[in-house]
C-alpha cells in the first residue's frame, strides 16, 4: 500500500505550473459565476498589478475572495497606525513563523517597494528594537495564543522609547493573525511559488521549501502516523460520504433525543481536545529550516504545544461566550483601528455562512453542521469552548484523516503534504476542499485575535 | 461615595430608602433583575446565581440558586428575568441554549422548575409578558425566538427572524400582543405574538448588531435601541415607518438601555466594552450625559431601575464582581465639570467668546473691546421647557470681538507662505531667497535671521554681492524700523525716554542691554525714528515685536567691540572658497551699523557684533579655526523657539525645513510636531493647500508625514451613467463600460486624464486643451459648459 502511494506521488508531475500544487490547474480555472469572478480578478489586477496564486485559488469562492481582498487591502495599504514598510515587515515576521517562503518573498518585494530599509531584510538583529519587541507576541500568537497575557501587552505598550501605542499594536496583531492564518491557507492548499522571474534582489528565497521537496520529506515522516490507515478504496469513500450525510441529517433532525448531561458534554469537549493530541504524533526532529527563513525567526524551536496537554499549570478553557468576536472583539478592534472591525466582521460572517448547499455530488444539502463542526474544532484545538455546542458532533462528522489535516494545517501548516490533502473526503471537489481551507484559516485567525484582544482588554481594565 | 445621601421616596404607601452601597459577588455578573416589590434582586452569571435582599444599609444574600456539587451549564446564565406579576417566578437563559424557569416557592433546595432545550445555540435574552403570568419569550443566537407557555412542556410558537442571531426581545408594555426583537445584523423586527409566520414590521436600526432595546414605560410608541455602533436611538413606532426621533452618540458599544421611570426623556445606558460607567441621558440633550455613575471597575453588564415608579434608585451588576445600588443624588453630573465657556480665534484675529448668559450679563458695564466692531454682540437664547429634572438652563451668550483691520491683516503670512522656498536648492540660496521675501514684506528681523542662518550653515564664499547688500540692510529705509524697535523696551529698562515707549500689553521687562550701549542706541533712535511710525507700528502688530532688544548694531559702539574680543574663536566652517567682493565689503564698512537678527538670548547679543565683523575678518582668521557647524545649534534652536513663542510658527517651521538635519536633533520631536501641526493648520485655514502639502511632504516628523497618506481616496463618477464608481479600475460596474474614455479621440485614457467635475467628461490632457481653445462646451456633446481650472 505504502509503496504504491509513494509511487503515485512521484509519478504525478512534480511541480504543476498552476497556482496550486494540490489542485489541478483546470479545477481552479473553472468555477461558477465566471462573470462576476472575472470582474473581481480584473479589478484586483488593476489595483495591485498582479494576480498572485492565492487570489487565483481563492477565486473559486468569489464572494469570499472579495471580502478577503478588501480586508487585506485595508490592512496593508490604507490608512492605519503603522507605516507601510512596517506592515510588510510584520507580515514577513508572521509568515516566517511557519516558514512560508511564499508569503515572505511576496512581502520582501512589497517591503522594498514601499521604501523599507533593505538592511532589515538581513534578519531580526538588524531591525529596530520596537519591531523586535513584537517577536514574543508573534511567537505566542502563531503557536500558543492562549499563553498571551496582559503582561505581554504591558511589556509592549510601556517600554518608554520603544513603546507601541495601542492602535499600532492592534494593527500589528491583526496583521500577525492574518498572516499566520494565511500561511495555513498557503500550505493547506499547496500554493505554488509565484512564477515571477524577479529574483534579482538577492533577498528572495529561491524555492527553498519547494513543495515537491517538502512533500516527499514530510510524507516519509508521517508514515508512522495514523494516516495510512485511512486508505480505502473508491467504493469505501463513496459509502463514507453517504454515511457522513446520513449522520449530518440525523444531527440536524433529532437533536434532543439524546439529552447529554453536563458531565457528558464536558467529557466530550475534553475528549476532543485530548484526541487532537493523538492526531499527530509523528515527530519532526529533522526539520529543515532554511537559514533564509530563520533569519526572521527568533526561538525557532517554539511550536504548537497541545492545549490539552496537561502540564503543571492547568490552563483555563476560553469560554467563547465570555469574549465573543461579535460583542467584544469587534468593539475593541474597531475602536483602536477604525473600520478594520467591519471588514473582518464581514469576512468572518462571509466564511461562516458561505455555502453552495452541495456536498460532493449531492445537491441541496444543508452543510451548516459540518461547517460549524470544522470551525469549532479549530477553536477547540486552541482551547476555545462554546457552551452551546455538543462536541460529540465533531467526532461524528470529522473523520480521522480530516482531523489530521485540520490539525496540521492550523497548528503546523508547514508540515502539510499533498497526501494529507488527498486523503480526506476523496469524493469531494477541490473547490470544497478550498472551502474547508478558508474555514480553517478564518477560524484560526479569529482564535488568535480573540486571545490577543482579550489580553488587550484586560490590560485596559 | 463620600457624600452618601439617604433618599426616601413615597411610592403609594411603601417607601424606598437606601444609600449608595455595594456588595462583592463571588463571580462576574452577566445580568440582574429585580423583584416586583423592589426589595430583592437576582444576580446571574456564568458562575453565580444568587438572590440578594436590598436592605437599607447593605445587600444581604438570601438565596443561592446554584446548587449541586458540579453545577451544570444550565446554571451558566446569559440573562435573568424576574416576573413582574409573580414574585416566585424567575427565568434564565443559559449559555448552552437552555431556557430554565425557577420557582422560589418550591420547598426543596433546588428551585429549578422547567427546562426548555429547544434552542440550538446560546439564548441571549428571556422576557416575561408584562401582564400574562405564564408567557415567556426567548431569543437565541440561532436566529429563533420562542414563546413558551409555562403550563406546557414545549414552546407554543417559534418565530424565525430569517436573519441572524437574536440579541434582545422585549414585550411591548402597552400592546398586549406585540414584541420587539433586535438582531445581530442591525435589524429590529416587530412581531405579533399570534402570528408566528411573519413579522409585522422590520427596519434597520443600527450598523452592526443591535444589542438591546427597551419600550418606553409611558409612551407606547417609543422604542429605544442600543447598538455596537455606539448609538442609542429612540424610535417612534406610531407612524407607518419607524421614525428615529432621538439619537445619542456614546463612546462605546451600548450593551443595555433602560428608560428611567417617571422621566419621559431619560434613559440609562451601559456599554459592552472599555467604558465602565453607567450614564443617564436626556435624549433631547445628546451630547453630555445628565448623570453618570462611575463606581464599577469593569464593564457593567446589567442595569435595572429598582422600582417601576421610582427614578432615584438604580441597581447594577458588573464583570468586576460587584453589585451596586446607585442613588441619583450621588451621581456625578458631567455638566458640572463641563466648561461652560467657549473661546475661538478667527484667522484674522477676531475673537468669539461664548458663555453662560448669567456670566456675561452680570457685569454689563464691561463693554467688550472698543475697536472697530463690525458686528454687535450676539445673544442666543434657548430656554428649555422647565421640567422636573432639568438641571441647568441652557441659555448662553456669544460675543464676537474684532480686531482692527490693519493690525489684524495677515497678508504677510499668505505672501510669505507662497513665496518661501523650502527645498530644492542649496541651503544658501534658500536662505537668501527667503531673506529677500521677508525683506520684501518689511519683515526685517526675519530677513536677518535667514541671512544669519545662511552665514552659519553655509559657506561664506557663496555670498553674492546682492546678498550682502540686503543682509546689510538696505540703507536708510530699514534703519528707522530697527531703531524704533529698540525704543520700545529700553524705557522699561532705563526708565527714560518714555515718550518713545511703544510697548503694548505685557511688555517684556527683560532688558539685556548694557546701559552705555542702550543710551547710545537711544540717541540714535531719537534721531531716526521720527516719521517712521507707521511701518514700525505694523511690525509691532506682528509677532516679533519684543525682539528688538536684540537689535544690536554698530561696531562703532565700543561696548560691542569689547564683546567681540570675548569671542574671537567663533568662526564659521567654510566649505567653499571665498569670493571676495570688494564692493560688498566697502558697503559693509560704510554701513557698519547694520542690524543683525538673532535669537532672544543674551549670548546672541554678544554674538551679533561678531557677525557684522566676521564679514571682514573671515578672509584671514576663519580658515584657521574652524568650528563644527553645529556649534551654533543651541543659538539657532533658541531662535526658533523664540519665534514659535512669539506666534510666528511660520518662521520656525520654515527654518526647520530648510535646515533639515542640521537642526532637527536639537529640538525635541513633540515640539516640532506641534509647530508643524500649527503651521499646517494655519495654512489650511488660509486655503493654501499646496503649500500645506509641501510642508507635510518636507517634514521629517513621522506623525506629520503620514498626514499626507490619510484619506487619499479619490471618488470619481462614471462618465456614462454619472453614478459614483464603486469599482476600482476602469470599468463602471453599473453600465459596464469603460469609464475613462477620451471624449475627443474616444480611446481609453491611460496616463494623464483630465476631466470636468461638472459633467464627468474628459480625456487626454492634450486633447482637452486643444478642444477648449476652440470651444467651451463639453467635447462629449452633453452641452455642459466645462470648467477647468
Amino acid at each position: 500500500m505504502i509503496v504504491l502511494q509513494e509511487k503515485r506521488v512521484q509519478v504525478s508531475p512534480p511541480l504543476t505550473r498552476g497556482p496550486s500544487a494540490f489542485i489541478p490547474e483546470n479545477e481552479v480555472m473553472q468555477a461558477n459565476g465566471l462573470d462576476e469572478r472575472t470582474n473581481l480578478l480584473v479589478e484586483e489586477y488593476s489595483t495591485s498589478g498582479r494576480l498572485d496564486n492565492i487570489t487565483q485559488v481563492m477565486s473559486i469562492h468569489t464572494q469570499y475572495l472579495e471580502s478577503f481582498l478588501r480586508s487585506q487591502f485595508y490592512m496593508l495599504r490604507m490608512d492605519g497606525p503603522l507605516p507601510l514598510p512596517y506592515r510588510h515587515y510584520i507580515a514577513i515576521m508572521a509568515a516566517a513563523r511557519h516558514q512560508c517562503s511564499y508569503l515572505i518573498n511576496m512581502h520582501v518585494d512589497e517591503f522594498l517597494k514601499t521604501g523599507g530599509i533593505a538592511e532589515w531584510l538581513n534578519g531580526l538583529e538588524y531591525i529596530p528594537q520596537r519591531l523586535k519587541n513584537l517577536n514574543e507576541i508573534n511567537k505566542l500568537l502563531a503557536h500558543r495564543p492562549w499563553l498571551i497575557t496582559k503582561e505581554h501587552i504591558q511589556k509592549l505598550v510601556k517600554t518608554g522609547e520603544n513603546n507601541w501605542s495601542l492602535p499600532e499594536l492592534v494593527h500589528a496583531v491583526v496583521l500577525l493573525a492574518h498572516y499566520h492564518a494565511l500561511a495555513s491557507f498557503v500550505f493547506g492548499s499547496g500554493i505554488n511559488p509565484e512564477r515571477d522571474p524577479d529574483t534579482s534582489n538577492g533577498v528572495r528565497l529561491i524555492a527553498v521549501n519547494n513543495f515537491c521537496v517538502c512533500d516527499l520529506a514530510n510524507d516519509n515522516n508521517i508514515e508512522n502516523a495514523s494516516l495510512t490507515s485511512s486508505n480505502f478504496g473508491i467504493a469505501d469513500s463513496l459509502s463514507e460520504l453517504e454515511a457522513l450525510m446520513e449522520r449530518m441529517k440525523r444531527l440536524q433532525e433529532d437533536k434532543e433525543d439524546e439529552e447529554a448531561s453536563q458531565e457528558e458534554m464536558d467529557t466530550r469537549f475534553e475528549k476532543e481536545k485530548k484526541e487532537s493530541l493523538l492526531v499527530i504524533s509523528g515527530a519532526f526532529d529533522d526539520e529543515i529550516v532554511s537559514t533564509d527563513v530563520s533569519r526572521y525567526v527568533e526561538d525557532p524551536g517554539f511550536g504548537y504545544k497541545d492545549f490539552a496537554r496537561r502540564g503543571e499549570d492547568h490552563l483555563p478553557t476560553f469560554r467563547a461566550q465570555d469574549y465573543t468576536w461579535e460583542n467584544h472583539g469587534f468593539s475593541l478592534v474597531n475602536r483602536l483601528y477604525s473600520d478594520i472591525g467591519h471588514l473582518l466582521d464581514e469576512k468572518f460572517r462571509m466564511v461562516y455562512n458561505l455555502t453552495y448547499n452541495t456536498m460532493a455530488t449531492h445537491e441541496d444539502v444543508d452543510t451548516t453542521t459540518l461547517r460549524r463542526a470544522l470551525f469549532n474544532y479549530v477553536h477547540c484545538m486552541y482551547g476555545i469552548r462554546y457552551d452551546d455546542y455538543d462536541y460529540g458532533e465533531v467526532n461524528q462528522l470529522l473523520e480521522r484523516s480530516l482531523k489530521v489535516y485540520i490539525k496540521t494545517v492550523t497548528c503546523y501548516p508547514e508540515r502539510t503534504t499533498k497526501r494529507m490533502y488527498d486523503s480526506y473526503w476523496r469524493q469531494f471537489k477541490h473547490s470544497e476542499k478550498v472551502h474547508v481551507n478558508l474555514l480553517l484559516m478564518e477560524a484560526r485567525m479569529q482564535a488568535e485575535l480573540l486571545y490577543a484582544l482579550r489580553a488587550i482588554t484586560r490590560h485596559l481594565t | 461615595m463620600e457624600k452618601m445621601a439617604r433618599v426616601s421616596t413615597a411610592l403609594g404607601g411603601n417607601t424606598l430608602t437606601g444609600r449608595t452601597m455595594f456588595c462583592h459577588l463571588d463571580a462576574p455578573a452577566n445580568a440582574i433583575s429585580v423583584c416586583r416589590d423592589a426589595a430583592q434582586v437576582v444576580v446571574a452569571g456564568r458562575n453565580i446565581f444568587k438572590i440578594y435582599s436590598i436592605e437599607e444599609e447593605q445587600f444581604v444574600e438570601k438565596l443561592n440558586l446554584r446548587v449541586g456539587r458540579k453545577p451544570s451549564l444550565n446554571f451558566s446564565c446569559a440573562d435573568v428575568v424576574w416576573h413582574q406579576m409573580d414574585e416566585n417566578l424567575l427565568a434564565t437563559a443559559a449559555t448552552n441554549g437552555v431556557v430554565v424557569t425557577w420557582n422560589l416557592g418550591k420547598p426543596s433546595r433546588n428551585k429549578q422548575d422547567q427546562l426548555f432545550t429547544e434552542h440550538k445555540r446560546t439564548v441571549n435574552k428571556v422576557c416575561f409578558h408584562p401582564t400574562e403570568v405564564y408567557m415567556l419569550l426567548s431569543g437565541s443566537q440561532d436566529g429563533y425566538m420562542k414563546c413558551f407557555d409555562l403550563r406546557k412542556k414545549d414552546s407554543v410558537s417559534t418565530f424565525s427572524g430569517q436573519s441572524e442571531s437574536v440579541r434582545d426581545v422585549q414585550f411591548s408594555i402597552r400592546d398586549y400582543f406585540t414584541f420587539a426583537a433586535t438582531f445581530e445584523n442591525g435589524n429590529v423586527q416587530l412581531w405579533d405574538i399570534r402570528r408566528p409566520d411573519r413579522y409585522e414590521r422590520m427596519f434597520t436600526a443600527h450598523n452592526g448588531p443591535v444589542f438591546c432595546c427597551d419600550w418606553h414605560p409611558e409612551d407606547r410608541g417609543w422604542l429605544a435601541t442600543g447598538g455596537r455602533d455606539k448609538m442609542v436611538k429612540v424610535w417612534d413606532m406610531n407612524t407607518t415607518r419607524a421614525k428615529e426621533i432621538y439619537c445619542v452618540q456614546t463612546i462605546a458599544s451600548v450593551a443595555r438601555v433602560k428608560w428611567r421611570p417617571e422621566c419621559k426623556h431619560h434613559i440609562a445606558t451601559c456599554s459592552m466594552m472599555v467604558d465602565h460607567n453607567i450614564y443617564v441621558w436626556d435624549v433631547r440633550r445628546p451630547f453630555i450625559p445628565s448623570a453618570m455613575f462611575e463606581e464599577h471597575k469593569d464593564v457593567t453588564t446589567g442595569i435595572v431601575w429598582r422600582h417601576l415608579h421610582d427614578p432615584y434608585f438604580l441597581l447594577s451588576g458588573s464583570k468586576d464582581s460587584t453589585l451596586y445600588q446607585h442613588i441619583f443624588k450621588d451621581a456625578s453630573q458631567p455638566i458640572d465639570r463641563a466648561n461652560p465657556e467657549g473661546l475661538c480665534y478667527s484667522l484674522y484675529g477676531d475673537l468669539a467668546f461664548a458663555a453662560k448668559e448669567s456670566l456675561i450679563s452680570s457685569d454689563s458695564n464691561r463693554k467688550p473691546y472698543i475697536g472697530d466692531r463690525r458686528h454687535p454682540i450676539f445673544f442666543k437664547r434657548k430656554l428649555d421647557p422647565t421640567e422636573q429634572f432639568e438641571y441647568i438652563s441652557s441659555s448662553s451668550a456669544l460675543s464676537v470681538f474684532e480686531t482692527d483691520v490693519e493690525s489684524g491683516s495677515m497678508d504677510w503670512f499668505v505672501h510669505t507662505a507662497k513665496q518661501y522656498a523650502l527645498a530644492g536648492r542649496p541651503l544658501a540660496e534658500l536662505c537668501d531667497h527667503n531673506a529677500k521675501v521677508a525683506k520684501g514684506l518689511d519683515r526685517n528681523q526675519v530677513a536677518q535671521t535667514w541671512t544669519m542662518l545662511r552665514i552659519i550653515y553655509s559657506s561664506l564664499g557663496t555670498m553674492s554681492s546682492t546678498n550682502l547688500n540686503h543682509s546689510m540692510g538696505k540703507g536708510s529705509t530699514t534703519l528707522p524700523l530697527m531703531n524704533s524697535f529698540n525704543l520700545k523696551d529700553i524705557p522699561s529698562g532705563l526708565g527714560s525716554e518714555s515718550r518713545l515707549d511703544r510697548s503694548k500689553g505685557e511688555s517684556r521687562t527683560e532688558n539685556i542691554l548694557m546701559d552705555s550701549s542702550s543710551t547710545l542706541i537711544n540717541n540714535e533712535d531719537n534721531e531716526e525714528t521720527e516719521g517712521s511710525d507707521v511701518p514700525a507700528d505694523y511690525l509691532l502688530g506682528d509677532v516679533e515685536a519684543d525682539e528688538d532688544d536684540l537689535y544690536m548694531m554698530d561696531h562703532e559702539n565700543p561696548h560691542a567691540e569689547e564683546q567681540e574680543y570675548s569671542l574671537p574663536q567663533e568662526a564659521f566652517p567654510l566649505r567653499h572658497e571665498i569670493v571676495d567682493n570688494p564692493s560688498a565689503l566697502d558697503h559693509l564698512q560704510d554701513k557698519a551699523d547694520s542690524p543683525h537678527v538673532s535669537g532672544n538670548e543674551a549670548e546672541t547679543v554678544s554674538l551679533t557684533p561678531v557677525e557684522s565683523f566676521s564679514l571682514i575678518s573671515i578672509s584671514h582668521s576663519l580658515y584657521e579655526n574652524r568650528l563644527p557647524s553645529d556649534f551654533f545649534n543651541p543659538i539657532v534652536r533658541d531662535t526658533l523657539l523664540f519665534y514659535a513663542e512669539q506666534g510666528d510658527v511660520q518662521t520656525a517651521v520654515s527654518v526647520l525645513i530648510v535646515l533639515g538635519d542640521r537642526i532637527r536633533k536639537e529640538i525635541d520631536e513633540q515640539t516640532q510636531e506641534h509647530w508643524y501641526t500649527s503651521y499646517i493648520d494655519l495654512l489650511q485655514r488660509f486655503q493654501l493647500w499646496n503649500i500645506s502639502n509641501e510642508v507635510i511632504k518636507l517634514s521629517t516628523c513621522r506623525a506629520i508625514n503620514c498626514l499626507n497618506q490619510a484619506s487619499t481616496t479619490l471618488h470619481i463618477n462614471c462618465s456614462n451613467c454619472k453614478r459614483p464608481m464603486s469599482n476600482r479600475g476602469w470599468i463602471c460596474d453599473r453600465c459596464r463600460q469603460c469609464a475613462s474614455m477620451c471624449a475627443v479621440c474616444h480611446h481609453v485614457v491611460k496616463g494623464l486624464f483630465v476631466w470636468c467635475q461638472g459633467c464627468s467628461h474628459g480625456g487626454h490632457l492634450q486633447h482637452i486643451m486643444k478642444w477648449l481653445e476652440t470651444s467651451s462646451h463639453c467635447p462629449a456633446g452633453c452641452g455642459h459648459l466645462c470648467e477647468y481650472t
